[in-house]
């Protein structure tokens, strides 16, 4: 390994092995210099090809620095810094640990050259991913971070069998463009592992359901890291690839669906990920350069906005304990700063001209139609107007505004605030100099956002959404239900099987036995009883007999053994006669 | 925030802000009829795009169209209690 280059993931997760020994102002500062000096670095960071390492026969490259492994690093690093901002007054090591070590896991996949080192942190990072919703400490928290990490491990023997085929196949390991390898089954294992991870249903409800069940500031971290490296894999791997685009337009439409029947603030916006991973997944599978840096440059932006909108909602939940839109109302009056804060998350989510989805989004929704996609750009654009109502307009309505339930509450600690301002800073940042953003795209970028067509179409469609929001606000009110997903199928459906097992399956055990009573009692029984009489009367009859017949001969012959010599002599006289007898008159 | 609270909670202040906000749709929406005619010539990538007022329009039926479909699958299929997986 050259030694002038520090693998930046590892950085993060020494560092956060060092943080239990530490207390107090110093432990604090490193939380906070840790992540700011790794974002240093790979700002610093010269593409090129780093950490090779040569293993078992095999070419490992832990450090493919090149200009789409940088953007996702520097976004990565900086959401490190803001989520350990964010969770500067939570006096838990282990969820620190957890944190930094999932970014350093997040950072490795993208520096990863190879398939093997791809798959080491990829399943580091699911586990540490449910160390952050089991540190909730609660039973519900438990068993959602179970199906998290089962699902995740599916997810990773998907992508190890797919590597395995690969390997056998190429003999390499390296990771690159996958379009030679289409049809094949290492092609689509791989890419069935990335789109679990990037929550593409019917694989993706592990999400709603694992997500609003972390720590208030462990949702932070993982609203960035999993699906977004999925997304940074994907364009790695399978750019281009024509099934994406309609899954990815699928996605963000069904994202919109569930957030419409969704009750806990964090459970909408966990929705809304797979919303707008629906954006890139689709821009990924356009594949033209428009579409990919669109993809790259809406993660980026997402990253950004969607851990703003959890650190409101996290807010929220930490200084009220609730979750549930139907519990809240009226929290302006007491929390105006996370409001405004949070407020725009919403506008950048909902791309609001001004704001960092503005220019991001508009980037794949063009390339769409640039390849003339009409239902894409339609569903795309359906799925922004979706965006707006629930993230801009339903879930602030609920939880600051609406009825009041007196549920009081107050500004969370300044940490908190202070991540949320800086995250908030970016999304207007990025909203108002795209070419910030621009500059650090995988490809040369040549689009216009701010084009008067563009502005006024968008501000109209979302005024109109806005006005729809409110003609139909009856029927929004949260209900307290739940909506069924494809987890089902693991929550109820393994009951379902369970049930079987104990109605069907145990009749059928029942019979089973009753056979093997039928037929090994009786049968093969009654037959061992027969064999061993005939063992009894036969077998030991014949070898009695034997043995008597030998001693009865014995006894015979030992009357002819006298130990006299004349009595031999004459034996032997008697038997030479007798054979001259033989030879002279026989023949 | 005493600003936001009196807008809010001051019922002749609420209408007023209800008027200014029915009274910004309506010129956005003919900001973007008129538009085409001001600045720009040229034609979308879609015919569709073409149409007066455009996104106004399908933001509109988008946001009736999400409600709607949603609501109805939810009654018809997804909902269940919210103690569904805990039984």
């Amino acid at each position: 390994m050259t030694l002038e280059w520090v693998h930046p993931g590892l950085v993060l997760i020494a560092g956060a092995c060092l943080l239990p020994w530490l207390r107090g102002r110093t432990k604090r500062l490193l939380m906070v210099l840790l992540p700011a000096a790794v974002l240093a670095y790979c700002i610093f960071m010269k593409p090129g090809s780093y950490g090779v390492v040569r293993f078992l026969g095999q070419e490992l490259v832990f450090g493919r620095v090149d200009r789409l492994s940088l953007v996702f690093s520097y976004v990565f690093s900086l959401l490190a810094l803001l989520g350990m901002v964010y969770s500067l007054h939570v006096d838990d090591d282990a969820q620190h640990v957890a944190a930094l070590t999932y970014a350093g896991a997040a950072l490795g996949t993208t520096f990863a050259g190879d398939f093997l080192s791809l798959f080491l942190f990829w399943e580091l990072m699911a586990l540490s991913a449910a160390l952050l919703v089991w540190l909730r400490r609660q039973p519900r928290a438990v068993a959602a971070g179970f199906r998290y990490l089962l699902v995740h491990l599916f997810g990773g023997v998907c992508l190890l069998g797919g590597i395995v085929l690969y390997w056998s196949r190429t003999g390499s390991l390296t990771f690159g463009d996958m379009s030679p390898y289409a049809g094949s089954a290492a092609f689509a294992l791989i890419l069935l592992a990335f789109l679990l991870n990037a929550a593409v249903p019917p694989l993706g409800a592990w999400l709603p359901d694992a997500y609003p069940e972390a720590t208030a500031t462990g949702a932070v971290f993982l609203t960035a890291f999993t699906t977004k490296s999925a997304v940074y894999a994907l364009i790695r791997g399978f750019a281009g690839t024509e099934i994406l685009v309609w899954w990815g337009a699928g996605m963000a439409v069904y994202g919109v669906v569930y957030a419409v029947l969704e009750n806990d603030a964090r459970r909408l916006l966990a929705y809304h990920i797979i919303s707008q991973v629906g954006y890139m997944v689709c821009g990924v599978g356009i594949g033209t350069t428009l579409a990919l840096n669109g993809a790259a440059a809406h993660a980026f932006a997402h990253i950004l906005y969607k851990a703003l909108l959890f650190m409101g909602a996290g807010a929220v939940l930490q200084v009220t304990g609730l979750r549930k839109l139907g519990d809240m109302g009226g929290l302006y009056k007491t929390m105006p700063r996370t409001l405004a804060l949070y407020m725009v998350g919403a506008f950048a989510i909902s791309a609001v001209p001004l704001f960092s989805g503005f220019v991001s989004k508009a980037m794949i929704v063009s390339s769409a139609a640039e390849s003339h996609r009409t239902a894409i750009f339609l569903l795309l654009t359906l799925a922004s107007a979706g965006t707006f109502l629930h993230t801009g307009l339903k879930l602030p309505y609920y939880m600051f505004f609406g009825k009041d339930r007196g549920v009081g509450g107050h500004e969370p600690p300044t940490n908190m605030l202070v991540a949320m301002g800086a995250a908030a800073a970016a999304c207007i940042l990025i909203g108002v100099v795209p070419a910030v953003l621009y500059a650090q795209l995988p490809y040369p970028v040549d689009y216009a956002p701010y084009s008067i067509r563009h502005v006024v179409a968008t501000l109209g469609l979302l005024g109109f959404t806005a006005l729809g929001f409110f003609v139909m606000l009856t029927h929004l009110d949260p209900e307290p239900i739940i909506s069924l997903d494809t987890d089902w199928f693991y929550r109820r459906g393994s009951s379902a099987v369970l049930a079987f097992s104990r109605g069907g399956l145990a009749r059928v055990e029942g019979f089973v036995g009753q056979l093997y009573e039928v037929v090994v009692q009786r049968f093969v029984l009654g037959t061992a009883a027969r064999l061993r009489q005939l063992d009894a009367r036969v077998i030991d009859a014949t070898a009695e007999g034997v043995g008597g017949l030998t001693q009865s001969l014995s006894r015979g012959l030992s009357v002819a053994v006298t130990g006299h010599a004349q009595h031999y002599g004459l034996i032997m006289a008697a038997g030479v006669l007798v054979a001259i007898a033989i030879a002279v008159f026989g023949w | 925030m005493t600003f936001l609270e009196k807008q809010l909670e001051d019922p002749v202040r609420f209408r007023r802000m209800k008027r200014w906000f029915y009274g910004g749709l309506a010129a956005l929406a003919l900001t973007e009829v008129a538009a085409p005619f001001l600045f720009y010539p040229d034609h979308g990538h879609f015919e569709f795009e073409d149409l007066p007022a455009w996104g106004s329009l399908y933001g509109f039926i988008s946001c009736v169209v999400i409600i709607v479909v949603s609501k109805l699958l939810g009654k018809l299929w997804l909902s269940r209690p919210e103690n569904y997986y805990d039984s």
